[in-house]
């Protein structure tokens, strides 16, 4: 996939024999230590896990479809949405962002690999045992935990050895989280070109940089809430059984400490992306660079004092839920600018609408109506109407899949360029945005209603009234889950193998930074010694 | 004034797919509108029947009023943008990138709006968590799966039973689908109904047997997770006689689905009828840790058998 291009400068030759030998065969992958190779490993292991995933959920809907259990015992079924839930999470999301920061940080840096090369290896391939163990749940006995993808105690306590295996699955994806973010956090402070400042550095840097301190911060905590379950299961401990003096809500606590930032985790990335991908398509720098920085690290930073929103229904104490509401409410203002400023990027530019531009564009339009439906749950007299029902499951499906996931489609369509050498169709590309955008829409926002009207979530059978909407959501989902077969299909595999028009070093009229300085496909090794920038760090002069 | 306008425009948008409901189920027996659970097509909050929910609709309404005309103003200008900033009609890209002013105001002003959105949300909390003065005082227990009531004070003092799934219905949910059609109170309707007087100010106080459950009353406004180990307490007014639903919202095991709740409010005088009734019954009920098995009869569910 990648050519063997030299790109160093004329007269340099000590390093030729040093590189002239490409890795083949299985030991470049298993002992990988280039980062296009790491990155490209990532995304097809994410690419797996989304397809595992969503097939639970077709199972999922298929199952809701009508009133009545057709396919599934309700245990099954709620070791569906748990299984769904984590896979995606920590299969396929997190992951496939590792892949991107893995492919463009250096490029985009001017890096020639990340600092810790080796330890990204093995990053990546501690993932495989852990996949193995969180999905080989569902072959033991008692079948996969059934607890919801929060696993909140005591209900925890009573799930098969599953609920140990995806103890250590977390713990195992949860180090290689850490070790990723260290090697991303090092790249960008110490190995940035000459001339690199950090308030030029493209934005997809700026919001990895931080979101690899935000999961730094907060997988330990993770690890810390699984591992006091693990030993309340098995080592006589009482972390969350009140009879010995522990606190079932101490569990909700700690895991929601994590889970915040996590989700923040989850959607700087895609920012960072749609930072890039918006300028490129409108031929015109993104709008306010100092305050769209400032918005990334301040939701960040808010991100760590808001968990406790999804514990309104607790019985917490007036003057929490009151602190818990404003700075959920607050986070809302960072983001606003966010938007905001995309819009005036957009504001009097010369745009074309190919396909990443198109999902870039519709990521704005389906993350707005999930920030606003974020907003509305922020409120804790209304979240009482709305906690536990599937209103929450429609907001964060649009923030996740809507808003994370199109905005990994635009970074894929943007970049596969470079990556693969060949430009992806254009026909094929639109198709697969318009069908994805528009049943999505199908599937989630009908579950708006079904929460307002009080569905509540994890349920395997429902009262006959939401019969009518749960059809409609079951035939949006299986019409999304389509889009993504058909994408993987023919849009994706063509690209890998290579069939496509030949991409040329910068397809994008409008597209800005260092990665549109090598050529396409990037050579195996890249910026092998520093570049001289610009003064705009842009382009490489000499 | 807000309220009304949205109340009604949501209210109109049911009817074209109430129409089309009725049309596409000719076969079976199609389900209808549950009066104090949900209905069919509904796009809005279940109605009212207390005060603190009434706010909270108020409180909804309006905040989706709100992002309604930020949403239609972003599009409106991003639309307008992607119609006549575009290349393919020739427009030139202009080369501005930054101005502090209208940074500042766009911070500030869903700075303010956000202010102007939490000052009646605050009160409405206040409100929802003052659980003094009650009239009447009732432990809700959640057990795997079922829920236990406890008159502790007030008229009706000493009532305990255990209130589950209607019996037939589970049995309905295992075999699929069903031809006659569902009754309307499927998977809400339960064998022995929580009784409350109206207007009068109930305390819930809610625990758990075993893992975390949650008590939830839509129309009342109502939403408290029954945790083991620990009481919480919430309250409700009702100020409509009648019957209403609610449900488990706490994942809470395998028939997390089939543990409704179900709540009759009735006039002064019913209530105190109804008092004298269960008192009645109660008295031939041996006590002791037997008394949950005793309550359900021949088909009891072992509470600690839990393992899913």
């Amino acid at each position: 996939m990648s050519a063997v291009l030299d790109n160093h400068a004329p007269g340099d030759h000590a390093h030729d024999d040093h590189h002239a030998h490409v890795p083949t065969g299985w030991r470049r992958w298993v002992y990988a230590t280039n980062h296009k190779d790491i990155g490209t490993m990532y995304l097809v292991f994410a690419s797996t896990m989304f397809l595992v995933g969503g097939i639970l959920a077709m199972l999922i809907r298929a199952e809701l479809f009508e009133p009545g259990l057709q396919f599934f015992t309700p245990e099954f079924f709620n070791q569906l949405t748990t299984m769904h839930g984590l896979i995606m999470i920590f299969g396929a999301i997190m992951p496939a962002f590792v892949g991107f920061a893995n492919w463009m940080v250096p490029l985009q840096v001017g890096a020639s690999d990340m600092a810790f090369a080796r330890m990204n290896n093995f990053s990546f391939w501690l993932l495989i045992p852990a996949a193995l163990m969180l999905t080989g749940g569902f072959f033991m006995p008692g079948g996969a935990p059934a607890t919801g993808w929060t696993m909140y105690a005591p209900l925890s306590l009573q799930m098969g050895m599953s609920m140990d295996s995806t103890i250590f699955a977390i713990h195992l994806m949860g180090a290689s989280s850490i070790m990723g973010s260290i090697n991303i956090i090092v790249t960008i402070l110490n190995m940035r070109a000459p001339g690199m400042k950090l308030m030029k550095m493209p934005m997809f840097c700026w919001a990895w940089l931080i979101t690899a301190y935000l999961l730094v911060a907060v997988m330990p905590v993770l690890a810390g809430a699984v591992t006091m379950t693990l030993t309340d299961r098995h080592f006589g401990t009482s972390f969350f059984n009140a009879a010995n003096g522990g606190d079932p809500i101490m569990y909700q606590h700690i895991f929601w400490f994590f889970g915040h930032p996590e989700v923040y985790i989850m959607i700087l990335p895609a920012f960072g992306i749609i930072s890039q991908v918006i300028p490129a398509f409108s031929r015109k720098k993104l709008f306010g660079y100092t305050s769209m920085v400032y918005a990334i690290a301040s939701i960040a930073i808010l991100s760590f004092i808001v968990w406790a929103h999804h514990m309104f229904a607790t019985g917490m104490p007036v003057t929490g839920q009151l602190f818990f509401m404003y700075s959920t409410m607050l986070i809302a203002v960072p983001t606003a600018v966010k938007v905001f400023n995309w819009t005036a990027t957009m504001w009097r530019g010369s745009m074309t609408f190919e396909t990443p531009m198109l999902f870039a564009v519709g990521f704005i339009f389906v993350f707005v109506i999930g920030g606003f439906s974020g907003l509305i749950l922020a409120l804790a007299p209304v979240d009482l109407q709305l906690h536990g029902t599937y209103y929450v499951v429609a907001h964060f499906h649009y923030v996740l899949v809507a808003a994370a996931l199109f905005a990994m489609f635009a970074g894929y369509y943007y970049w596969c360029p470079k990556w693969t050498g060949v430009m992806y169709n254009e026909t094929r590309g639109k198709i697969h945005f318009w069908w994805s955008l528009i049943s999505f829409n199908v599937a989630f926002f009908p579950m708006h209603f079904l929460g307002l009207a009080g569905m509540p979530r994890r349920y395997a059978d429902y009262p006959a009234q939401f019969t009518d909407l749960n059809m409609l959501v079951s035939v949006g989902a299986f019409l999304f889950g389509l889009a993504q077969v058909y994408f993987f299909l023919f849009v994706v595999l063509p690209t890998m193998r290579g069939q496509g028009e030949k991409a040329p070093q910068n397809p994008w009229e409008g597209a800005e930074g260092l990665e549109w300085e090598v050529p396409s496909p990037a050579p195996f090794h890249t910026f092998e010694t520093p570049p001289k920038l610009d003064p705009t760090a842009t382009r490489i002069i000499g | 004034m807000i309220k009304n306008i949205s109340n009604k425009l949501v209210s109109c948008l049911r009817i074209p797919f109430v129409l089309l409901a009725a049309w596409a189920s000719t076969a079976a027996h199609a389900v209808g509108d549950l009066p104090g659970g949900p209905s069919v097509w509904e796009f809005d909050l279940q109605p009212a029947a207390s005060k603190i929910a009434e706010e909270q609709h108020w409180l909804n309404n309006g905040l989706m009023v709100v992002c309604a005309v930020i949403f239609v103003g972003v599009f409106g200008v991003m639309f307008y943008s992607i119609w006549k900033h575009r290349k393919s009609v020739g427009h030139k890209a202009a080369a501005f990138h930054e101005s502090t002013a209208v940074e500042i105001a766009w911070t500030i002003v869903p700075f303010i709006i956000l202010i102007l959105v939490a000052l009646p949300a605050t009160k409405v909390i206040v409100a929802e968590k003052d659980t003094t003065n009650a009239d009447l005082t009732i432990k809700v227990t959640g057990y795997q799966w079922m829920w236990g009531y406890d008159y502790l004070k007030g008229e009706g003092q000493g009532i305990d039973f255990i209130s589950r799934l209607k019996p037939g219905m589970r049995e309905m949910s295992r075999d699929g689908a069903n031809k006659d059609g569902f009754p309307d109170d499927y998977l809400l309707g339960v064998d022995h109904p929580l009784v409350v007087p109206v207007n009068k100010k109930v305390r819930i106080i809610t625990t758990s047997n075993d893992v975390i459950h949650s008590f939830s009353v839509p129309a009342f406004g109502v939403k408290q997770d029954a945790i083991p180990g620990f009481v919480r307490d919430t309250w409700f007014k009702a100020d409509k006689v009648g019957t209403f639903y609610g449900s488990c919202t706490e994942l809470c095991g395998k028939e997390h689905a089939y543990m409704p709740i179900e709540i009759k409010v009735l006039s002064a005088a019913d209530y105190s009828a109804w008092v004298a009734t269960e008192h009645k019954a109660l008295a031939n009920v041996p006590a002791g840790p037997d008394k949950v098995s005793a309550l359900t009869g021949s088909n009891t569910v072992d509470v600690k058998a839990s393992r899913s």
